[in-house]
């Protein structure tokens, strides 16, 4: 019998369409993925099958857990269902426990808010057990442990623990790896499958990650807009591709570019040595605090014209090392000179240096002010130069890197609102490009988008080392990405750089332990049309 | 935690230290000669001098400010110099009306906030959370002497429950005490409870936005159950922080209050001594209201402790 089966449900928030005529089944002990970009209404999908919609939404339809019809229920019984017969496991693990509570308790909580005749011991010890289950040894991790004590891959599975510690029939997943690293993932979603198939549990996985979704789940339902576009059993899916966003999702998700040959190696930026630490708060009173070293020893050199890539797990070191080259911070050890010059003398950025190099940042989001118009946002570099071009020169440099990276001039007076996601990382590209840099940082510059507008960004990524001669660092986490966008890759792991080497030879034959282990640990899409009957 | 009360209890002395010195200091370079003050404009050069010495202010300034922290620490504030009295007996009598008025209203603005603050977040944007928010608008603007005054109106005047000022005394009695303190605590109360009330709503807003909220209501509990068990506790720590100021500004800031209902507190000691000249006497009132602040904030660190386990481990 279905487990769950969602009928013709559409949603919509103050007379606003979010989903319409989804229809979704779902069997015990079946893994079902639902994927799509952002917008498609997958999350809302997976709120409704909670229940816990925001406030004005307005849902038709039918949602069936067994016999019951999730709509029709009171909010009484909605609440001794969630948590007893549905379960579910959120996409932040840093911010989806309550941090002044034990993990001991909040996994206890679920049980005893549904039975109150267990007591608290009773709850406690069977927390201990779905601790345990889920990966959480009482040794090493008891219950009187706080979340902010925990990594994030630890922290999700004390909230797996919460979804799971009724055993319930069906456990709803919503992009509950995106905040981690791929080697956690891997664990994470192991841990998933075997207790999906441990419990007979049915699973509903929202992830936008098509290699996770193929890799993970029985069947796949595609969604966009708010409706399904197809679904159906993975293998046949992945084969089939019936419908052209399909087909258009996984080619982008696997997008591939050309990169144009490199110029001859003459060394541009060099990294000797570099060191960087941070003081820690003092232990004792009158004592010399401690130190952590987030980047040790670095050393590298970039050559002009290289498209170079830096690959590491969070708290690797990347984003120090990125800026120590800013010259933003000062280091303990080393130098990092460009084109000969330090970047940082004396206490402060070497601006003649500092003009030489521009920066995109990965939120398209944050990194505007919302407050000037696009002309002012992508010409604020011109502050670093000694004399800016003014009047008309002004303007055509505007008119060119916006037409540059395929905007148009006319845009120039807009206001960054008024831009999606894809478009805002453009213009933070138009604005590193403007001063003509001899080097571009991009700092997870794709990491926030759609894997369709990362496909364009990745193409423009392309053109434009063909039109401007780019040199770039490209800092991802991103495995898939930083193969097709870099020349050569350097792969960074407790503030050091263990391995590095053209990109091609590191991602085929990786020499070092734990480049093999990243490698191995990140979800690969199968090759279209190459699909095991 | 141990660890963490060391240290705050390490910046607490220092604090106060600090503090001692610029009250010292200040007040030195305030002008005015407490000895010619007292003395009248008339006095022979002489007497000024005897005067001088006898209050000790002809010592060096490293002296004075010597003996006089001494002399706190001792429990001797020196003699007042219009006076003529010990300033510890002074403060203490002023003392025992004021903390117990601030306290007495502190409790009443808690009380009445907290379930204002909690009522009108759960609510949010229906009638009753507009019906708090009108009325906490109403008590923040309106100022506490108002109220005091429609207080004495309506309840001694009218309804002669309460008398309408003066104090009674401890001694004839706790029940007496408190009914003779209910009128103006409730006037100091009231626009305490609606700053804290606002306070209370915005913090448990924030926190009914979080990820953890969502996750509580996913496990099966009930949106009220939710706010109890997972927003409540979380909310505390901005509303902590004014709970500490308010009862900094109770204790000292009720002079209006205290000038309404003829009530003997600090703040008309204060007012009074610094009228008459009488430093000994502000240094040692304010000297005391300082170290309240401190005491009160260190006690504030040690209940966020208490509330954030975070803090607890960031020694």
């Amino acid at each position: 019998m279905t487990l769950l089966s969602i009928t013709n449900l559409s949603i919509a928030i103050h007379a606003y369409p979010i989903l319409h005529d989804v229809t979704i089944c779902v069997d015990p002990g079946e893994i079902v993925a639902v994927t799509g970009e952002s917008g498609s209404g997958k999350s809302m999908t997976a709120l409704a099958a909670m229940q816990l919609l925001p406030k004005g939404a307005q849902a038709t339809g039918h949602i069936m857990l067994g016999d019951q019809d999730l709509l029709k229920l009171s909010e009484q019984d909605l609440c001794n269902i969630r948590g007893n017969d549905i379960g579910m496991v959120f996409q932040e693990p840093m911010t989806a426990l309550n941090p002044v509570q034990t993990i001991g308790d909040q996994v206890a909580e679920t049980i005893r808010v549904h039975d109150r005749s267990v007591s608290r011991r009773d709850a406690l010890a069977r927390a201990a057990e779905t601790l345990e289950r889920v990966g959480l040894p009482q040794a090493k991790f008891p219950l009187r442990r706080y979340p902010h004590e925990l990594s994030g891959g630890q922290r999700q599975r004390v909230v797996i623990a919460m979804a799971i510690a009724l055993r319930p029939r069906l456990l709803i997943a919503d992009e509950p790896t995106t905040a981690l690293d791929v080697t956690t993932q891997a664990q994470i979603l192991d841990l998933l499958k075997s207790l999906a198939k441990a419990d007979n549990m049915g699973l509903l996985m929202i992830s936008h990650d098509l290699a996770v979704v193929a890799d993970m789940a029985d069947r796949i339902i595609v969604m966009r807009k708010g409706e399904i576009v197809e679904q159906g059993e993975t293998q046949t899916l992945l084969r089939e591709m019936r419908h052209p966003y399909t087909q258009m999702l996984f080619a982008a998700s696997n997008h591939k570019v050309a990169l144009p040959a490199a110029p001859a190696p003459t060394p541009l930026l060099d990294v000797q040595n570099v060191s960087r630490d941070y003081r820690l708060p003092r232990t004792t009173v009158f004592g010399s605090p401690g130190t952590f070293r987030a980047v040790d020893n670095v050393s590298f050199t970039l050559q002009r014209g290289e498209r170079l890539g830096l690959v590491g797990e969070s708290g690797c070191g990347k984003s120090t090392l990125t800026r120590a080259i800013l010259g933003l911070e000062q280091v303990q050890g080393g130098t990092i000179t460009l084109d000969g010059k330090p970047v940082f003398t004396g206490n402060k950025p070497n601006l003649a240096v500092r003009r030489k190099m521009q920066v995109v940042f990965q939120d398209p989001f944050g990194s505007f002010n919302p407050r000037h118009r696009v002309d002012r946002l992508i010409t604020e570099p011109f502050h670093l130069l000694a004399d800016p071009p003014k009047g008309t020169a002004r303007d055509d440099a505007i008119a060119e890197a916006l037409t540059a990276v395929g905007l148009t001039p006319d845009d120039a007076q807009k206001y960054i609102h008024e831009f999606s996601g894809g478009q805002r990382q453009r213009i933070a590209i138009a604005r590193a490009l403007i001063i003509r840099p001899d080097l571009i940082l991009f700092d997870e510059a794709v990491s926030a988008l759609d894997v369709s507008v990362r496909a364009q960004i990745l193409d423009l990524l392309a053109d434009l080392c063909k039109a401007y001669d780019l040199t770039y660092l490209f800092i991802s986490h991103d495995l898939s990405v930083v193969r097709t966008i870099t020349d050569r890759v350097l792969v960074m792991k407790s503030g050091q750089i263990i391995e590095q080497g053209d990109t091609e030879t590191v991602f085929e034959t990786p020499q070092h332990p734990y480049t093999q282990a990243l490698l191995a640990a990140a979800p690969v899409l199968p090759e279209l049309g190459e699909v095991d009957p | 935690m141990l660890r963490y009360t060391i240290k705050r209890l390490i910046s607490l002395c220092v604090s106060l230290a600090v503090a001692s010195l610029v009250i010292f200091t200040v007040i030195e370079i305030a002008p005015g000669d407490p000895a010619s003050f007292m003395l009248g404009i008339n006095a022979q050069p002489e007497t000024l001098a005897a005067l001088r010495t006898e209050l000790g202010l002809d010592a060096s300034k490293v002296e004075r400010y010597l003996s006089w922290v001494g002399g706190l620490l001792t429990g001797d504030f020196g003699t007042s110099y219009t006076y003529r009295t010990p300033v510890a007996d002074m403060i203490a009598a002023r003392l025992w009306v004021s903390l117990p008025l601030a306290l007495y209203a502190l409790a009443l603005s808690t009380l009445i906030a907290f379930p204002a603050g909690i009522y009108a977040a759960s609510r949010r944007g229906r009638a009753g959370d507009l019906g708090v928010m009108g009325a906490t608008q109403l008590g923040v603007a309106v100022p506490n002497f108002w109220f005091a005054m429609m207080l004495v109106l309506i309840f001694s005047i009218n309804l002669r429950w309460f008398s309408a000022g003066g104090f009674v005394g401890w001694d004839k009695g706790l029940w007496a005490g408190l009914h003779a303190l209910t009128l103006p605590a409730i006037a100091l109360a009231l626009p305490q409870a609606a700053i804290l009330a606002r306070v209370m709503r915005s913090a448990l807003l924030d926190v009914l936005g979080e990820d953890y909220m969502r996750t509580a209501r996913a496990k099966g509990l009930t949106a009220r159950q939710a706010l109890w068990r997972h927003g409540l506790r979380n909310a505390l720590i901005p509303v902590l922080t004014i709970i500490g100021l308010q009862f900094s500004f109770l204790l000292a800031g009720g002079i209006i209050i205290e000038q309404v209902f003829y009530l003997p507190g600090l703040g008309r000691l204060v007012f009074q001594s610094i009228s008459a000249r009488d430093l000994i006497v502000v240094e040692s009132v304010v000297m005391l209201l300082v170290f309240s602040v401190i005491v009160v904030n260190f006690l504030v660190d040690l209940a966020y402790a208490a509330v954030d386990p975070r803090l607890r481990s960031r020694t």
